[in-house]
Parts: structure tokens; C-alpha cells; sequence
């Protein structure tokens, strides 16, 4: 059966005589390549079985004799028909799934040319700015595929998976050394995982403190998304704090906001600015006077690891982007990995589980069965296992490599990068913060001075053609048209010199009214999608094309 | 420092550039007492890749890999057999470190994956309408229930005593944040599930009930009757799957009226990894998409008319939404989600059928195998690929005494529920594929020898 018997195809060609279109629809290298629901059908399948590998019956056989029609893999099988000698009580699925399939070859070709419609680090520079799209070292991919970390179930016995625990030990040890921190939770799955892990110990904190009556948290409105949407899922309202002209969080009008009705504040630190937040220790200080807890967005710690520790900031929780700062690949859009390291007054809450390092040098996974007795301020548990130990291993391969000096490198880097970007464009890119000194890791630019109806989109579109990656747009939200610049420090001056070149010359002809900008992307797979349409008439699965 | 391009050369010219005498200068902003002399003491200095190499393989040969032995672990992570090409597909780098398709132009590759990977869970759940990915099942479970509480206003759940007991944990963890209410009560060793009971409890306050399926010992029960009673007190049905693999053979929860289906992806080319990164499932009713949490990739067409992928309907999404979003998560599994399903889309609906017949069929005959072992019974008469055997003492010392016995016999039901109460002598065995004859034959042995 197929799943498409029509052979429907999206972009049948339409070829008129004289057209320059070819027949196929492709440009050589460009491939278009429909759906696994256009080609596949549901009785290819890419995979063979091995036969049962015994005489036994499927059910109730007491002799153990089998009969060829219990046989699950031949077409009589007692799961295509219902019968007494399998135990599915029943329940067998009946009705066709719909599910597709090709064969390995066909999978292989399906899913290469669909990864060549995919930009990534591999080709060329990948600015986003607050995403710290570096280079994803092939030693860590090596060695998180060792069967020892990839082939262990997280439920093994504790005396068989020493070495796993170990990993999180270690990697853990790191975190809390480079972040000058108390204890680390190392379960959280993502950076708003991770956020959320840090919200909860405040909360727990409080409500032990016999203050759950604090309920609101402030955060800048120059803050990631996540901040305001963590606080809210975690029971808090959440209030916007002003920042100043020059991009920093408002120390006077934050001070002015601080009560008993507050818990804490979320910062990002370096912040979404691409700024360092000089008054952190004050801000900090200011929270912890007013009975509040102070949780750092991490998101940004690419800018300063190795040189800078939170904890020497007053910092109380911050979770860490394994993904970002420590290389993981962000893989189209994760998995990450959130860490959170804690201050010594939030450690007692920290999520279950976590690892224990006993007397006799052996590693102890701490779960709910020891809790009650030796952990009972435990906040609970965020996530069925012990969080991304495939990122961990990759994580930890990474600091190794660098060690103390590279990863001191790395940040000095990194930011060396952002400057040079931000000093070689601020003559043609509005910088709004550029002239009260050097900025972190990430440099920012608006739209200011772009000719009437010409926007950062524009730009954004135009550096496709370019063959690099946009930069991250209209991000921070208090800067109009941003456009925020991370290089990172995997990027060579070459590299570096290249995008400022493609990048001047675009927002050149921004300022000139250069109509042709409007058309961008021409050279990518698709030009500019509509996403108006897309959200008015959700299209989310694919159905069967009815009769033209 | 293999992974740094620059040159001492570069950076002198770059400083030029920048008017900053040196590195450190930049960091003129960190007050002075915060910024560290050097690098950070503790950690040693940078080095080589044979270096880095050989400590983690140290560590790794620590571990007692799931497949160097008979293993039979489950409860909510399977040891399957992932086809070769899977891992060489995600490897590829236009896959591997791209970022979350926010430019669509330059990320149709991701997009349009997205977009087959919804359309089969979908399909493999039975459902209208699937996310681009959650974390894992069990925050999958939690997301669930707090989009059951937006559509229904309603803040109380009921969680069946078969729901894996780490994601009761999670549900109960976030619920005491919430204020939700979450009733529940943990399993007892028997075939009865607690169905009737549940549907006898959902009351005008509920705003879901939620079901494993199949569940914590491997029981399945008919949902239908469940799904009807929360329909007729206006409560949603939520159903939990952790063996994506069962559904090749079992009904889906969909066709039985889930209005919300969630689970764990990991069965399907994601592999054990000590419980991380997974991959969390999310499906429900079309008039519900605008509640649901998480990323999702539609269709549409671009500037010359040709058929294109985006992300859509990102009102509902913390960049966009802020405090007011369906859920704060960002960054959820993608590549994950890319290994799912092209492992489903290698077996098609053909290798999956005959993949969860295998499955059924080798775990028939550990049962049964099993079950012979004198004082041990069978708790589970029905079951997919997973059920529970009663053994006439502890089964986390049992565990640990097959293990030295190179057996990794099972889940013990003592470590998921450490408040006794006569679940310290279950066992939870998972049979897939990758179990071979002598397998159950050496554990029969085993547990022969050890229960002697």
C-alpha cells in the first residue's frame, strides 16, 4: 500500500518550451526532495530481523512446540489476527498507522539532501547573538559514542555505571570551579530547564524561610524570553525593570522596586546588551538586603569563563548552556543540556537526583528512596532520569581539552572577535552602546539611519545570499531593528574579515534604498516564506492531497 | 588549543583595530575584585585530543555496557537495535550544528524533518496534531497537564497508579509550585489496574486524567471506556507512552480518545545514553494547537509559490509571548527527534509491525521461561514487551546479585518505589529485539541459582 497513491508531488514541473526552469525542478547541486509520505510506501521498510531465535510458543504452549502461525513475523501472525496465544489482551491495532517507509539507500539520499538545505557552523560563520554558535569538536561526538557512556541504561545497578557517575562528578567539579559556585544540579535538560530549576530552589529557600509569600519576580526587559516565561510557569507574576541609556539593568529603579513582596531577579550577566553589568555585586547585594535571591541567565557565560566567576558576584543560582559555552552541538535545535550551579544558601534545595561522592571514593546516585532521610529540603525532581549525560560526556571532553588556559583564551577570544566586528562597522551600522567602551562577547547594531522602509529583516535576508548565517534580529526587545552579532571565538580573522566585508556592503546599500536588498534571499533553497499564511491556515501534518 | 583560529599575529592587528591595548583591556567593565589574575586554579591547562581520549575512555570502561551482557532493563528507556545509517545521518553537520531553524530560507533541511517527524507521531499516536519535540516524556507528561489545565480551567489531576513513578514525581514536584492538585496512589503487584477506580473518581473539579499505556508494569487495558468517562465530566484524557515500539502492535491511544498523548521517543534511534538527551513526544486534538506548548513546523509557500516549512504559531512561545506563553522550554530535542524518525521512517510501517511482533514474542517466551523459575510468578498476564514477575524476596539485592552473574536482569520495583509496601519484591523485565535465546536461557539460569 502506498501512503500517496496518487504520486502527488509538490513541485511537479510545469516546464514550458523556451523556460529556463529545468524539467526536475533542480539547480544542480540543489536538489528538491518531497516527502517521506510522497515516496515512501507502507510496505518498503529499510531494516531486516532476524528470525525468532527459538522453538517456543507465543502463548500458554506448555510444551514449547511452536506453531507456524505464532510465528509474530510471518503473515499469519497472531498480531494481524486476534488470538488466544499472544498477550496483547485484545488490544491489537487493528487500522492502518499510515507510517511510511524506504529502503536504506532511499533513506540515505532522502535525508543527505535535505541536510544540504540546512546552513550550519560546519559551513560558515553562524552569528547569533546570544546562541554561541562555535565549533563542535568531533573528539567529543567520538567519545560520547563509546559504549560505555552511549550503550548504559539509567536504571542499571549503581556498582555497574562508577564510570557515569563519575563523568557527572567531574563535570560538575568543573562547573562549580569555573563559577566560583557552592554545589551544581546537573539534571536540567535545556538553559530554561535549567532556569526553572533555579526559580524553584529560590521558591523552596522562601518558603522555608517562611516567606512563600513573596511573589514576584523582576526581570529586565532586556531579557531573554525564557526569563519572564520561566518565572510565570513556576507560580511567579513577573515585573520589568527599566534599563539605563547605556544598556544596563537600572540599579536606582530596581533598588526603588525591591520589597517584601519580591523573591528575586533574573539577570543575564553579560547581558543581552553584549554588556558586562558593572553593578552586579551592588545589584546583588541590593536583593539579598531585601530578603530576595539573585538567578543569572548563563546564557552568556562564553564572554567570561575562565575569567570571571558568578560566585564572586553574589550570584545564587545560574544555569549553564552545555550547548553553548561548553561546545555540545545545538543540532537544529537541541538537545541541550542546563546545569544549574547554586550559592551554599540554595544548595539544600537542589533537585533530585544527584551524585554523591563516598568516603571509599566510589559514586553514589542520590534518588527518592534517600531523601526522606539525609536530603528532605529537596525541591523534588524536574526530569525521569539524570539529565543529558550524552551532553555531559561531550562537555566534559571539551574542558578538558581547553583546560584552564583555553578556556581563559576562549572568552578573551571571543570577545576580542565581537569588538573587532563592532569597531569595523560602527562607521556604517548604528552601535548604540559602542561609545561608552568595549562590548562582550556579542556586538550590537539597529536599523537607525536605514533608508525609509528598509529594515534589519532586509539585512538579515541579504547576508543568506552572502552565504552566512543572519545574526540574531530584533533581539534584545529595547533596542529598535537589532541586530546582535555573537562571532564567537572558533572564527578566524579571515573568517571575520570576510562577513564584515559582505555585512558593510549590505547595510551600505540599506542606507542607500537599495531595492534589490527587498528581494533577498534569491540564491538560497526557498526565498522568503510566508509565515503569515503558515499561522492563519495551520498546516502542521501531512494529509493526503484530495482530487484536483 | 586546537579549537582557537586565531594567531598572536591576528590579535595584535585585531587590537589595533579595536584601540585596546591588550585582551585584558576589554574587560574593563568587570569591576577589578571580579576579575581573576589568571587562569582559574583547580583545573589543569589545555590539553591533546590523545590526552582527553584516553581519560574518558577510562572512565567509560567503568561502565557495564547494556550490551555486553544478557540485559532486560526498562521502565521507561529500551535498548533497541539502531540501523547504522541512523547514527551517520545525524552526524552529518548540516544537521548536527544548525540551530534552531529560525531563518527558514537556510534551514528547509531541519524544517521539512520536522515537519515528517510530526506528521509521524501523529500517526504513530493516533492524534490530529504533534509538537517539533519536549525534553523527554516525563516533562512531556508535566506539559500535559498544565495544558489540560489552560483548556479546561481546571486544576486537579488524576494520575493512574501505573504512571512511571518518575513522572509522578516530576508532575507532583511542579504541581506543588503551581498549586495544581495531583491526586494519586502508587500501583499494587496485580493484574487490576486502577481504570475503573479512576473513572469513578474524575469529578467536575478534574481537568485530566492521566494513563500509562502500556503502563509501569507493563499492563494494558482497553482506554476507551476511561476516555469516555473525562469526556462526559468535561475532563481531558491524557495518555502516556514510554514504548513508542508497543503502538506497532497495540491500538493507539488516539483511536481509544486521548485528547492529549505524550511520551518518550527514546525506543526509536535515540538509544539508552544513562536517561539523556531523549526525546519527548507531544500530540493532541487540532482545536487544541494553540494550547499546546513547544515548537511546531507548518507548511506554506514561499516567494515564487514553492511549497515550503517554518516555524509557526509561535504566539504561543516565550520569544514571542513571554510571561504569557504556554511554557517557558526553548531548545528542545531536536536531533533527537531527526534520529526518531528516521529510524521510523527506515522500518516504515512494515519493519515497525514486525519489529513490535518480535518484541511481543520474544518477551511471551521470557515470561513463560521465566515464570517456570520455581517461586517466581507472574504478575502481568498481559503485556506488550515489558511485564512483572512477584520473586519471593527483595529484587534490589536480587538485581545486584545477577549482575554478578553478568546478568542485568530487570528494573527492580524496590528502587522506583522505596517505600516497600510489598512492591520491594517486583521486578520489571523488558524483552526487546536484542534479546537473544541464550539470553533468557542464562538469566533463567541465574536467577535459578540465585534464588536457590
Amino acid at each position: 500500500m502506498t501512503v500517496n497513491p496518487g504520486g502527488w508531488r509538490p513541485d511537479a514541473p510545469k516546464v514550458e518550451a523556451g523556460s529556463t526552469l529545468t524539467y526536475t525542478g533542480n539547480r544542480a547541486l540543489m536538489l528538491e526532495e518531497p516527502l517521506i509520505f510522497e515516496i515512501g510506501t507502507t510496505e518498503t521498510t529499510g531494516v531486516d530481523f532476524s528470525p525468532l531465535p527459538f522453538r517456543g510458543g507465543v502463548g500458554g504452549e506448555q510444551d514449547g512446540a511452536l506453531r507456524a502461525s505464532d510465528n509474530p513475523l510471518s503473515q499469519s501472525s497472531p498480531l494481524k489476527r486476534r488470538g488466544p496465544t499472544d498477550r496483547l489482551g485484545g488490544l491489537h491495532r487493528a487500522v492502518p498507522i499510515g507510517l511510511p517507509g524506504l529502503s536504506e539507500p532511499e533513506a540515505v539520499r532522502h535525508y543527505t539532501r535535505l541536510s544540504r538545505q540546512n546552513y550550519a557552523i560546519d559551513l560558515g560563520l553562524f552569528p547569533l547573538g546570544s546562541c554561541t554558535m562555535k565549533h563542535n569538536p568531533r573528539l567529543n561526538e567520538k567519545i560520547a559514542r563509546l559504549p560505555g557512556f552511549a550503550d548504559l541504561h539509567p536504571l542499571a545497578p549503581i556498582d555497574t555505571v562508577q564510570g557515569a557517575l563519575a563523568v557527572i562528578h567531574e563535570l560538575g567539579h568543573w562547573l562549580v570551579t569555573l563559577t566560583g559556585m557552592h554545589s551544581v544540579a546537573m539534571s536540567p535538560k535545556a538553559g530554561a530547564h535549567g532556569e526553572l530549576c533555579g526559580v524553584l530552589a529560590i521558591r523552596a529557600a522562601l518558603e522555608a524561610k517562611g516567606e512563600g509569600h513573596r511573589k514576584t519576580i523582576l526581570v529586565p526587559e532586556s531579557a531573554h524570553g525564557t526569563n519572564p516565561a520561566t518565572a510565570a510557569f513556576a507560580g511567579y507574576s513577573v515585573e520589568a525593570i527599566p534599563a539605563t541609556a547605556e544598556g544596563r539593568v537600572d540599579l536606582a529603579a530596581l533598588e526603588a522596586r525591591l520589597g517584601p513582596d519580591v523573591a528575586g531577579v533574573m539577570i543575564t550577566n553579560p547581558n543581552t546588551c553584549g554588556l558586562f553589568e558593572r553593578d552586579m555585586k551592588a545589584i546583588s547585594d541590593a536583593v539579598h538586603a531585601a530578603g530576595g535571591f539573585v538567578y543569572c541567565d548563563g546564557a552568556n557565560f562564553n564572554a567570561i569563563v575562565g575569567r570571571v566567576r558568578p560566585g564572586d558576584l553574589g550570584i545564587d543560582a545560574m544555569h549553564i548552556n552545555l550547548h553553548k559555552t561548553f561546545s555540545t552541538p545545538h543540532g537544529g535545535g537541541g538537545p541541550g543540556a542546563g546545569p544549574v550551579v547554586f550559592s551554599e544558601a540554595l544548595a539544600p534545595f537542589a533537585p533530585l537526583p544527584f551524585v554523591e561522592k563516598t568516603a571509599e571514593g566510589t559514586y553514589r546516585l542520590v534518588e527518592e528512596e534517600t531523601v526522606a532521610h539525609r536530603h528532605s529540603d529537596s525541591f523534588g525532581r524536574m526530569t525521569a532520569f539524570h539529565g543529558q549525560m550524552g551532553m555531559f560526556t561531550r562537555a566534559l571532553a571539551y574542558i578538558l581539552s581547553h583546560g584552564a588556559d583555553g578556556l581563559r583564551q576562549v572568552s578573551g577570544d571571543a570577545v576580542l572577535n565581537a569588538n573587532y566586528v563592532l569597531r569595523s562597522l560602527e562607521d556604517v551600522l548604528d552601535a548604540p552602546f559602542a561609545a561608552a567602551g568595549p562590548c562582550m562577547h556579542e556586538a550590537l547594531f539597529s536599523d537607525k539611519g536605514f533608508a525609509e522602509g528598509f529594515s534589519t529583516l532586509d539585512v538579515a535576508k541579504a547576508l543568506i545570499d552572502e552565504g552566512f548565517h543572519p545574526m540574531t534580529v530584533y533581539f534584545p526587545l529595547v533596542v529598535h531593528g537589532a541586530m546582535l552579532v555573537e562571532p564567537t571565538e572558533t572564527e578566524s580573522k579571515a573568517a571575520l574579515d570576510q562577513f564584515i566585508g559582505a555585512l558593510r556592503r549590505i547595510a551600505e546599500r540599506a542606507r542607500a534604498g537599495d531595492l534589490s536588498l527587498k528581494a533577498a534571499p534569491v540564491e538560497a533553497p526557498r526565498r522568503r516564506l510566508d509565515e503569515t499564511l503558515a499561522a492563519r491556515r495551520p498546516r502542521l501534518v501531512w494529509t493526503e492531497p484530495g482530487p484536483a | 588549543m586546537r579549537y582557537l583560529p586565531l594567531t598572536d599575529t591576528d590579535r595584535a592587528a585585531m587590537l589595533e583595530v579595536v584601540g585596546a591595548p591588550s585582551i585584558d583591556a576589554l574587560f574593563a567593565d568587570v569591576p577589578e575584585e571580579a576579575r581573576l589574575a589568571g587562569p582559574v586554579e583547580g583545573l589543569p591547562n589545555h590539553a591533546s585530543e590523545m590526552a582527553v581520549e584516553r581519560h574518558m575512555t577510562a572512565l567509560a570502561s567503568k561502565n557495564l555496557a547494556a550490551g555486553s551482557v544478557p540485559f532486560f532493563l526498562g521502565a521507561g528507556a529500551y535498548r533497541h537495535h539502531i540501523p547504522a545509517s541512523v547514527d551517520h545521518l545525524i552526524q552529518r553537520g548540516e544537521f548536527l550544528t544548525s540551530y534552531t531553524p529560525y531563518q527558514p530560507e537556510i534551514a528547509q533541511g531541519t524544517l521539512q524533518m520536522l515537519f515528517e517527524f510530526q506528521t509521524q507521531v501523529a500517526r504513530l499516536y493516533g492524534c490530529e496534531v504533534a509538537n517539533a519535540s519536549m525534553y523527554d516524556g516525563s516533562t512531556a507528561c508535566w506539559e500535559a497537564v498544565t495544558m489540560a489545565r489552560r483548556v479546561t480551567r481546571r486544576r486537579k489531576a488524576l494520575l493512574s497508579n501505573g504512571l512511571h513513578p518518575h513522572y509522578v514525581s516530576v508532575v507532583r514536584t511542579m504541581a506543588g509550585f503551581t498549586e495544581d492538585e495531583v491526586a494519586y496512589t502508587p500501583p499494587v503487584l496485580s493484574v487490576e489496574t486502577d481504570i475503573e477506580a479512576l473513572a469513578a473518581a474524575i469529578d467536575d473539579e478534574t481537568s485530566c486524567v492521566v494513563v500509562q499505556y502500556p503502563d509501569i508494569l507493563g499492563r494494558i487495558a482497553d482506554l476507551a471506556p476511561l476516555a469516555e468517562a473525562a469526556h462526559a465530566r468535561g475532563a481531558l484524557f491524557v495518555a502516556v507512552v514510554t514504548e513508542p515500539v508497543a503502538l506497532g502492535a497495540i491500538r493507539s491511544p488516539g483511536e481509544m480518545g486521548a485528547d492529549i498523548v505524550v511520551g518518550e521517543g527514546q525506543s526509536l534511534g535515540v538509544g539508552l545514553q544513562f536517561g539523556g538527551p531523549y526525546l519527548g513526544l507531544f500530540a493532541t486534538r487540532e482545536k487544541f494547537v494553540r494550547q499546546m506548548p513547544g515548537r511546531l513546523c507548518g507548511e506554506t509557500v514561499d516567494a515564487e509559490g514553492k511549497r515550503g516549512f517554518v516555524l509557526t504559531l509561535s504566539t504561543r512561545e516565550q520569544h514571542i509571548r513571554r510571561e504569557k506563553a504556554t511554557s517557558n522550554i526553548c531548545t528542545n530535542s531536536g536531533l533527537c527527534a531527526l534520529a526518531f524518525s528516521i529510524h521510523l521512517t527506515l522500518l516504515g510501517e512494515k519493519g515497525l509491525r514486525q519489529l513490535a511482533g518480535l518484541n511481543h514474542a520474544l518477551a511471551c517466551a521470557a515470561a513463560e521461561r521465566l515464570s517456570r523459575v520455581p517461586g517466581v510468578e507472574l504478575v502481568t498476564p498481559t503485556f506488550f514487551n515489558e511485564f512483572t514477575l512477584r520473586l519471593p524476596r527483595e529484587t534490589r539485592p536480587l538485581v545486584r546479585a545477577l549482575a554478578d552473574r553478568g546478568v542485568l536482569a530487570g528494573v527492580s520495583l524496590g528502587r522506583l518505589y522505596p517505600d516497600g509496601d510489598g512492591r520491594e519484591n517486583g521486578l520489571v523485565v523488558a524483552v526487546t529485539e536484542t534479546v537473544t535465546a541464550e539470553d533468557i536461557e542464562a538469566y533463567a539460569s541465574a536467577l535459578e541459582e540465585v534464588l536457590a
